[in-house]
C-alpha cells in the first residue's frame, strides 16, 4: 500500500479469529487507519490480499463490499457522524442504507433507542452532532457502528484527544460491547492503557461496571492480542505478557508507561 | 516536461471517472429524491435573488451602451433585437453560470471537502451507500434542471430591464416596438444555444464542485483551497466550452 512514493503499509500480514480482540498500537502516521480501511475495502492494496469473513475482497465490487460490510461495525476517528443529520437518523443510517441486512422500517426506531441505550444516550435523539461534546459524539459513533449487531467491530482511536475519565468511560463500552454481545473487535490505539485494560478487565452485567478479570481464567484474558506498527509494518504480535517483555526499544515505549 | 504533465492529466482522468459514474447513477436505484429536492431548493430557489439582479442590470446596461450606437443609424427602434438576442444567446446563460458556479460549485466544495476530510465520505460507503449516488448524483442533477430555468429568468428579467432603459429613461422606442422587436428576431437556434448552454454549464458546474470536493485532502486548509479550484476551474470551463458552443452554433 502505497501513497504517492512513501509506502504507508509493508509486508503487514495478521490474521483475525473470530471471538478475539486485537489492540493494534502504533505512532501517528505508523499505518493504523490506512490498515482498518484496507481491511473494509475502502482502500485498496497496490499488492497482496486482504480477507474479510474469509472471502477475498481484492476484486469486489464496491456493491458486493456493501453486503460484507453490512456485517461489520467500524467507529471512526472523531466519530464521522453525518452532522447535517440528528443522532437519531445518524444512528438509523446504517439499517436504513444497507439494504442486505432488510430491517423492516418499523424496527429502525426500536433498534436506534436500543443502541443509544448501550452508549448511555438516549436523551439524544433529537440533537444534532455539533451540539454533543467530543466524547458523546464518539459514543454515537459507537452506537451507529453496533446497531446493526455486526459479527466485527472496528475502532479507530476511540479515546484520541479525550480526557482521562472519557476515554476510559468509551473503553468500558468497547469492552462491555465485546463480552455482552460476543463481537470481534479490533482496537487501534496509541495508549497502551487501553489494550491493558482490555485484556485485565471484564465487563460485569450485574456490577455494571468493568472487574478485573480472574487471573488465568482462560477466558478473553489470552484472546487479546496485541499488534505493534512502525511505519507502516508490523514490528510486534502477541500477548500482554510477550508485549511487556519485549526488548525492542519502540515496542517497549508503549508499554512502559503503565508499570510506573 | 512529461512529469509537468502527469498530474492535469490524472486529474482529468478522475474528472472522467466521476463524471462518467455520476451519470450512470443517474439512471439506477436509489434515488434520493428528498436530497434531489433539498438541492434543487438550495441552487435554484437560493441563487434567484442575485440571478433576479444580475440579469435586470446586464439588460439595462446593455440597453444604456447601445443607446448611442443605434441612434447614431438611426436604428434606434431596434434596441430589444439586440437586447434580447445578447440576453438569450451569451449574457443569461454565460453570466447565471458564473454565478452559479460561485455560489454552487464553492458550496458543493466546501461540503463535501468537510465531509471527506472528517471521514464521513468514508463513514458513508462504509455503511452502505454510495457517495457519488448519494451525494454527487442529486448535486448534478438539481443543477442541471434549475440552471436551464434561472437562465431563461434571467433572459426574461434582462428584458425587463432593457425596456426600463430604453422605453421609460431614454425615450429610445415604444414599448410596443420594443418588445416585437426582441420577440421576432429570435430564432429555434438562438432559444437551441441558450437553453443547451446552461445545461451543459450545469454538467460542469457541479461535477467540478463535487469532484474537488471528493478529492479534497489536508484538513481544513485543504478544504479552503478545494472551494477555490472548484470555482477557478468551473468559470474557465464555463469560458472555453461557451466558446466551442457558440461555434458550432455559428456554422449552423
Amino acid at each position: 500500500m502505497r501513497f504517492d512514493e512513501t509506502p504507508a503499509l509493508e509486508n503487514v500480514s495478521f490474521d483475525l479469529r473470530a471471538g478475539e480482540t486485537c489492540v493494534l498500537l502504533g505512532a501517528a502516521g505508523s499505518g493504523k487507519t490506512v490498515l482498518l480501511k484496507t481491511a473494509l475495502g475502502l482502500i485498496r492494496p497496490d499488492s497482496g490480499s486482504v480477507h474479510l469473513f474469509g472471502e477475498p475482497i481484492g476484486r469486489f465490487r464496491e456493491q458486493e463490499l456493501f453486503v460484507l460490510r453490512s456485517r461489520l461495525g467500524m467507529l471512526f476517528q472523531e466519530g464521522a457522524l453525518f452532522d447535517s443529520l440528528t443522532v437519531e437518523e445518524n444512528v438509523a443510517y446504517p439499517l436504513l442504507n444497507q439494504k442486505s441486512l432488510r430491517c423492516p422500517a418499523e424496527d429502525v426506531p426500536g433498534r436506534v433507542r436500543e443502541a443509544l441505550r448501550f452508549v448511555e444516550l438516549e436523551h439524544t435523539l433529537e440533537k444534532l452532532p455539533s451540539e454533543l461534546s467530543g466524547g458523546m459524539r464518539r459514543r454515537v459513533g459507537i452506537a451507529r457502528a453496533i446497531v446493526t449487531g455486526p459479527a466485527l467491530l472496528l475502532y479507530d482511536s476511540p479515546t484520541a484527544g479525550l480526557d482521562p475519565i472519557t476515554a476510559n468511560k468509551i473503553m468500558a463500552l468497547i469492552a462491555k460491547e465485546r463480552d455482552v454481545r460476543r463481537t470481534t473487535s479490533v482496537v487501534v490505539t496509541h495508549r497502551y492503557q487501553d489494550g491493558h485494560l482490555l485484556a485485565n478487565y471484564r465487563w460485569s452485567p450485574a456490577a455494571g461496571r468493568l472487574e478485573p478479570k480472574a487471573d488465568d481464567g482462560g477466558g478473553a484474558g489470552n484472546r487479546t492480542r496485541f499488534l505493534v506498527l512502525e511505519h507502516g509494518r508490523v514490528v510486534f504480535e502477541g500477548s500482554q505478557t510477550e508485549l511487556l517483555a519485549s526488548t525492542d526499544p519502540y515496542v517497549s515505549k508503549f508499554a512502559k508507561r503503565l508499570k510506573e | 516536461m512529461l512529469d509537468l504533465l502527469k498530474s492535469p492529466i490524472l486529474t482529468l482522468q478522475e474528472f472522467l471517472i466521476l463524471a462518467a459514474r455520476a451519470i450512470r447513477n443517474v439512471f439506477r436505484r436509489p434515488h434520493y429524491a428528498g436530497d434531489l429536492w433539498l438541492q434543487m431548493d438550495i441552487i435554484g430557489v437560493g441563487s434567484l435573488p442575485i440571478v433576479l439582479l444580475t440579469g435586470l442590470f446586464t439588460g439595462a446596461v446593455m440597453a444604456l451602451q447601445m443607446s448611442r450606437a443605434l441612434r447614431q443609424y438611426g436604428a434606434a427602434g431596434e434596441v430589444g433585437q439586440i437586447v434580447s438576442i445578447a440576453l438569450v444567446r451569451e449574457l443569461g446563460p454565460v453570466l447565471t453560470s458564473l454565478l452559479v458556479a460561485g455560489r454552487n460549485a464553492s458550496g458543493m466544495a466546501s461540503e463535501l471537502g468537510s465531509m471527506k476530510v472528517t471521514e464521513q465520505i468514508d463513514a458513508m460507503r462504509a455503511l452502505g451507500t454510495d457517495p457519488v449516488q448519494k451525494l454527487v448524483k442529486p448535486r448534478l442533477m438539481a443543477t442541471a434542471i434549475t440552471l436551464p430555468i434561472l437562465t431563461v429568468v434571467a433572459d426574461f428579467i434582462g428584458l425587463i430591464g432593457g425596456y426600463v432603459v430604453a422605453c421609460l429613461f431614454l425615450n429610445l422606442t415604444t414599448g410596443s416596438q420594443y418588445w416585437h422587436s426582441a420577440y421576432s428576431w429570435i430564432r429555434y437556434n438562438d432559444m437551441l444555444q441558450g437553453l443547451l448552454k446552461p445545461f451543459v454549464f450545469a454538467l460542469v458546474v457541479s461535477l467540478v464542485g463535487c469532484y474537488y470536493g471528493m478529492h479534497t485532502s489536508g484538513g481544513t486548509q485543504g478544504v479552503g483551497r478545494a472551494t477555490t479550484q472548484a470555482v477557478v476551474a468551473a468559470s474557465v470551463w464555463i469560458f472555453v466550452l461557451n466558446l466551442i458552443i457558440t461555434q458550432f452554433f455559428v456554422n449552423l
